[in-house]
């Protein structure tokens, strides 16, 4: 298996990093289906039943736990397996994901097969969580050493696959099980089979055409700032060590707060827009208005990382929580004057800077900890990921559950839901407001750079292309 | 996008369509994914 070696995926001289982002995105449209997990639920209510529900089917919260079980493995597994991924190089990681991701869907395919639920919480849960958190955090470093002159737009081309992935995964699993459907079974197991043969090839696609820079490669005609900029350092920080700064812990926090606001909204649209505008948008229209939120969450992906790299990462989380608080707060307004075109908008622009708050930060990090470990320390950041996906969530749906049960109109039940997201904001933009560059005494000293040369590889090669 | 990448900068033809082809591969299908998205979402405008 040494082609999966760091060493062999150095790149050779005629190699265009315009390579690379395709690469990534054969990994991140892949593992991106996890948003579009949801079409599955109700057909797996029915596996027994066919046409309707039987007692002895699974039911839709005991199905939830399958996301949910994903997710947290994606963060751990990310976390845990962010300085092997850094080490190993991008291709053994992008097979590895491929692996994990193929196998999770084949295992879940039994699970269904044999109508065991635990055996599809170990497939999709731990297996599929597992290719999650790798490949998602596989191509990030590679992408901003061969792209040190734009790292926000690079990132943000990858991570915008991850929001694309479920446009391709949701007509891609539906018109499958169709396919596979007869009148006494519910085609999911089959379905699980297709989508795993089919990730693995995309996967191991994006793996094999996948290559690092040679040592000391830089663009034809870049020339690194020769003025140091406050907040773009020039060094770098173990991976270990930068958990020890404040640094990280506030664009912790920052990532946090600002998926923490999107998430609950993006899970909750459909049943929002109905009972804000109660007769004006019907479930119908709340359908084709969660698809413009996936639109504007992909899209918002790569527009404001690549914006990052003109104003700056700090300004760009400042407009997110700056623009966020203002629509935020006038969420409620909008449902008082039935503007549902004035709602629309306001989501749309948040769900924008959700999913640009993904994509800028690999690059925030790069500025703040340099390149050597960016990859590992994305990944301890993505448990900020985890722990929105719980709070967002459960802010939202408790919060209007909380205003029903006391006589508040549907129509107004998220209105103290939206106050409490722009004050999050208003936590957030404070955290961003004191991330100052990193102490010296953080950065690697000789010694490390000695013994990571050792670990590191022989990066032999010739000088690869611009 | 720069596509020459040789030493020499010079553009290989081999090398455009080694580009056009990787990005064909992942736009493709995603060019599909969001017209299917986007057919939906006209929905909310009906």
């Amino acid at each position: 298996m040494s082609f999966l070696d760091r060493s062999h995926s150095v790149a050779g001289p005629g190699f265009s990093r315009w390579m690379v982002p395709p690469a990534a995105l054969c990994i991140h449209l892949c593992i991106g289906q996890a948003y579009a997990f949801s079409v599955f639920n109700l057909p797996m209510t029915k596996l027994l039943g066919i046409t309707h529900s039987t007692p002895n089917d699974w039911n839709i919260p005991e199905l939830g736990w399958i996301f949910s079980i994903a997710i947290f493995f994606l963060g751990a597994s990310a976390a845990v397996f962010g300085r092997w991924v850094e080490e190993g190089g991008p291709r053994r990681a992008m097979f590895t994901a491929g692996l994990c991701w193929a196998v999770g869907f084949f295992i879940s395919a039994i699970g269904v097969y044999a109508h065991v639920l635990w055996i599809v919480y170990v497939g999709y849960g731990f297996f599929g969580g597992l290719g999650l958190g790798i490949g998602y955090i596989s191509p990030v470093s590679t992408l901003i050493k061969w792209f040190p002159d734009r790292p926000g737009m690079a990132t943000g081309m990858a991570i915008m696959g991850f929001g694309g992935g479920a446009f391709i995964a949701s007509p891609l699993s539906v018109g499958l099980m169709s396919m596979f459907s007869t009148p006494t079974h519910i085609g999911v197991a089959e379905t699980f089979i297709c989508l795993g043969v089919i990730y693995l090839c995309f996967m191991w696609v994006g793996a094999a055409i996948v290559r690092i820079p040679s040592p000391g490669w830089k663009p034809e005609g870049y020339v690194a700032p020769v003025v140091a900029q406050k907040l773009i350092t020039k060094n770098d920080v173990f991976v270990y060590d930068a958990l020890k700064t404040p640094q990280f812990w506030l664009i912790w926090w920052v990532l946090c707060l600002n998926v923490t606001a999107g998430i609950g909204v993006l899970g909750q649209a459909s049943a929002m827009s109905q009972e804000m505008f109660p007769g004006h948008v019907t479930a119908v229209a709340a359908a084709g208005f969660v698809g413009l939120l996936s639109l504007f969450n992909m899209i918002g992906r790569f527009f404001w990382a690549s914006t990052s790299d003109y104003i700056g990462r700090k300004n760009t989380y400042f407009c997110f929580f700056a623009i966020g608080t203002v629509l935020y707060a006038l969420v409620p307004w909008t449902g008082s004057i039935g503007s549902v075109a004035a709602f629309v908008t306001c989501f749309l622009v948040i769900i924008s800077m959700y999913g640009g708050g993904f994509a800028t930060v690999p690059a925030y990090l790069k500025d703040m900890f340099g390149t050597r470990y960016v990859g590992a320390i994305h990944g301890w950041l993505i448990t900020a990921w985890s722990m929105a996906g719980i709070f967002g969530p459960v802010l939202v749906n408790y919060i209007r559950q909380y205003q029903i049960d006391h006589g508040v109109p549907k129509a107004q039940a998220y209105n103290v839901t939206m106050y409490i997201m722009a004050g999050l904001l208003v936590i957030g933009f404070i955290c961003n407001f004191v991330v100052k560059a990193v102490h010296h005494r953080f950065h690697m000293k000789p010694d490390h750079d000695a013994e990571l040369a050792q670990i590191a590889v022989g990066a032999v090669s010739e000088p690869a292309g611009a | 996008m720069t596509a020459s990448t040789q030493r020499d900068g010079s553009t290989t033809p081999m090398l455009v369509i080694k580009l056009a082809l990787a990005w064909a591969f992942v736009g493709g299908p995603l060019a599909w994914g969001v017209t299917e998205t986007i057919k939906n979402a006209m929905k909310l405008f009906q």
